[in-house]
């Protein structure tokens, strides 16, 4: 599976304040605080780069809040096996531990997603493509190559970036997958921006969660912490019966899955 | 290898855009200049180095920490066992091999540093879970609160192969197994193995001479024909030396 699997969405030069807001993972009251939060700066277009489900509660109330705000959306790996109908969601975890957690989530997201989202999940594009004040821009989910590929920021090495934008004709690369965000300028000028998610919180210890903001004419992106009503999120979550390490990290911002991915920074810097 | 010998081949792997290294032996930390080729490596890129910790003490543990540290790539240390007690460990990796590796564990903990554990898998399914909860519970009481494991399967090649059995004429790829199997899940289909020999296709393969692709790592970017036994095994588990 590789993001040119699917459509390739060309824009316009687009201007203005842009957001990036990655894996929503069913988390549908911080999606909606991060498009507020993003509209109020002045956002001139939101876009979303995927894996609108997983982790969260009540997957069918993402959809109507991305339409609502005019998100354009990208697909991400879970996007592409719920509108495949695959048995997982092809995260790309090796571990036992984390791969029974991904498939709760999973399974619980696949039971609840009607025909009719999973065919506007198969319309979704791969890629998205613009120009913004002279540099080539493309936002993919995992990386220029691999709808899952996770880049983290302590095993992603200056060469293999500058590898990847090159290859993919890009100067600007934004992603997300991880869950955790980060930017790098590039020797080469290049830049590449992993957006985080609003799904999760960024294993920080905060129970906000995080998206990516380019203010206009800046290539450089603004981390914004959104605090939501993470409580209530956590109460919908125990009323679904969703497993109590997931309800854990929304109430604490510490991961307690999927861990074993992490690479030796990453991890440290987690209580898990 | 020396570390001039590897840097010629980390500046070509910079070139190339190689994302990430990984260091085994042999036992990496009898090379004098280890701790001098991760400094080279983590300069442009993440580095882990596959040990039986045997070696590490404190002032070794420090100057990893040290090396972690000061970069901005993650330095990952993993540390081979055979099991959590020496009776389940030692047999296969040798008399003491148990103590001497776990104080080598307790140093790597004491400065900071998080090793993962690798364990070559010599039992069947059922006992999975249960073995990963006691590596896990094993590493806790080493003083490693964020517990790693890593399971490989068993290459049965050179010792292996003498103590079970090797590959059978069957037990090969064929065109039908790749019929809609993604090649990314190969190991090599995205890594090669530098050596002073010159350039493999993987580190289980290192006594193959086929398996020598080049002298340089631009000479081996083809693909390679996956003719060996130990190559059903990476294509029947989904194996891979990667953490």
């Amino acid at each position: 599976m590789t993001p040119d699997d699917g459509l390739e969405l060309r824009l316009d030069e687009l201007e203005g304040g842009l957001a990036f807001l990655g894996g929503p993972y069913n988390n549908h009251l911080a999606l909606r605080a991060a498009l507020e939060d993003a509209k109020r700066r002045g956002a001139s277009r939101i876009f979303c780069l995927g894996d609108l489900g997983g982790f969260g509660p009540n997957p069918g109330k993402i959809y109507p809040i991305l339409e609502a705000f005019q998100v354009t959306t990208l697909a991400g790996n879970y996007d592409r096996s719920l509108a495949e109908r695959l048995a997982d969601c092809g995260c790309g975890y090796t571990h036992p531990r984390d791969n029974h957690f991904a498939q709760l989530s999973y399974d619980y997201t696949n039971r609840r997603t009607t025909d009719q989202e999973r065919a506007w999940l198969a319309a979704l594009p791969g890629t998205i493509r613009f120009r913004r004040a002279g540099r080539r821009y493309l936002l993919c989910h995992g990386s220029p190559r691999r709808i899952n590929e996770f880049l983290w920021e302590s095993a992603s090495s200056d060469g293999f970036l500058m590898r990847l934008a090159r290859e993919a004709d890009a100067d600007q690369v934004l992603c997300t997958h991880t869950g955790i965000h980060w930017q790098r300028a590039l020797p080469d000028g290049a830049r590449l921006v992993n957006v985080g998610a609003v799904g999760r919180p960024a294993n920080d210890g905060r129970t906000a969660v995080w998206y990516a903001y380019l203010a206009p004419g800046e290539h450089e992106a603004e981390f914004i912490p959104i605090p939501y009503d993470h409580e209530a999120l956590a109460r919908e979550m125990e009323e679904e019966k969703l497993p109590a390490e997931f309800v854990e990290t929304i109430q604490t911002g510490w991961w307690t899955t999927c861990l074993e991915i992490l690479p030796a920074k990453e991890r440290a810097r987690g209580k898990f | 290898m020396t570390r001039a010998q590897v840097r010629p081949f980390l500046e070509e792997s910079e070139a190339l855009g190689v994302n990430d290294f990984y260091f085994t032996g042999g036992e990496p930390f009898l090379n004098r200049e280890m701790l001098g080729i991760l400094e080279d490596t983590l300069r442009i890129g993440p580095a882990t180095v596959l040990t039986n910790a045997t070696l590490i003490q404190e002032g070794r543990a420090r100057a990893l920490a040290e090396l972690a540290n000061a970069s901005r790539y993650s330095l990952e240390v993993r540390v081979s066992l055979d099991g959590v007690t020496p009776a389940m460990n030692d047999p296969i990796r040798g008399e003491g091999s148990f103590e001497a590796t776990i104080r080598g564990l307790r140093e790597l903990a004491r400065a900071g540093m998080n090793p993962i554990l690798t364990v070559a898998r010599t039992w069947g399914d059922a006992l999975d879970q249960e073995l990963r909860e006691r590596f896990h519970e094993f590493l806790r009481e080493q003083g490693l609160a964020r517990p790693r494991v890593k399971i490989l399967p068993l290459f049965r090649i050179g010792r292996e192969a003498a103590r079970t059995h090797g590959y059978g004429e069957r037990e090969r790829v064929t065109e039908e197994h790749m019929l809609g199997f993604d090649p990314w899940k190969l190991q090599c289909s995205t890594s090669r193995m530098v050596t002073s020999r010159g350039v493999y296709v993987c580190p289980i393969l290192i006594d193959a001479p086929d398996a020598r692709m080049g002298r340089t790592i631009r000479e081996t970017l083809r693909p390679f024909p996956l003719a060996h036994g130990a190559c059903y095994t990476c294509w029947s588990t989904g194996a891979t030396c990667r953490n």
